[in-house]
């Protein structure tokens, strides 16, 4: 949002808070950006462009993250292989999920579970320091 | 000395709107609905039954305490639901999560066991969300923090 005067309107606020609430009860589901602009009332096109504006990243982009930040937790704890942590966090594809970590976290599944399990890793889970709604990410301002 | 607090603001978008979730949905009571002179600010506060001494006032951002563009940023937060208003108590987190589900409130989160009790999340008709919870006498560490550590 640039201004106020540019901001979108409180019922497509709405709307677009009804969509990433979805998002973040439903990671685990096999939601795609689509089904999430259905349920916002919108086609994929207008409701990707809103949600960038309103919230800084794409739809795409958050339920990623959103699913990336669980598998990191999921990792550091549970005794999962990397194939059943990315079908458990709602990603269909293993090399989507690899893809996207990487991304993300700078690293493969594999080598964030080493160094997450290795002597001298951190005993807080990195989830702690986000918001219970998904925060933003640091640096990643939604305005201006 | 301060003895307690007795009023906190909600910013809401609606007043009637929002009168009617606090009270008809969620079950607080009205403690009074007025308006201060003619065209004047109207005056909406709510409250739990058993916690008479402390009130929700219920405004719309907007003068006399905010000037437009400012209002307008507060809105869009509220809309955006980015704004947490409070946490409220309940002697039954589940019981209370299946009426206000089936009365078409959203929540944000089920009821989740925590250190500190069993815990949901809602939003308000605005936007606005808030924690509902049972709360546990003793601190029980064993539950975890948060939805990471499932």
């Amino acid at each position: 949002m640039e201004s106020t005067a540019s901001a979108p309107d409180t019922g497509v606020l709405r709307r677009m808070r009804v969509a990433r609430d979805a998002m973040d009860r439903e990671w685990a589901e096999p939601l795609d950006v689509a089904a999430v602009a259905a349920r916002a009332g919108y086609s994929r096109y207008h409701f990707v462009r809103l949600f960038h504006e309103v919230y800084g990243e794409t739809p795409g982009a958050y339920l990623a993250r959103r699913r990336i930040e669980r598998a990191q937790d999921l990792l550091r704890t549970a005794n999962l292989t990397v194939t059943e942590i990315c079908m458990l966090v709602g990603f269909t594809s293993l090399g989507t999920f690899c893809t996207r970590f990487k991304q993300l976290t700078g690293m493969t599944p594999t080598e964030f579970r080493r160094r997450a399990r290795g002597p001298g890793a951190s005993s807080i889970p990195g989830c702690f320091v986000l918001l219970w709604a998904g925060g933003f990410r640091k640096g990643g301002a939604a305005g201006g | 000395m301060i003895t307690k607090l007795g009023l906190a603001t909600v910013w809401v978008l609606d007043q009637d709107s929002a009168k009617a979730f606090f009270t008809d949905t969620l079950g607080l009571e009205v403690r009074d609905d007025m308006t201060l002179g003619d065209g004047g600010m109207r005056w909406v506060t709510v409250g739990a039954k058993d916690q008479p001494d402390l009130s929700l006032t219920l405004m719309v951002p907007g003068p006399p305490t905010m000037d437009p563009d400012s209002a307008a940023h507060m809105k869009a937060l509220i809309a955006k639901g980015v704004l947490g208003a409070g946490a409220f108590n309940t002697d039954d987190c589940q019981a209370e999560y299946e009426r206000l589900s089936a009365a078409g409130v959203e929540f944000v989160q089920r009821p989740e066991r925590r250190p500190y009790g069993i815990e949901a999340v809602f939003r308000d008709d605005s936007g606005c969300w808030y924690s509902l919870t049972q709360p546990f006498d003793e601190l029980d560490e064993s539950a975890p923090w948060n939805d990471c550590a499932t």
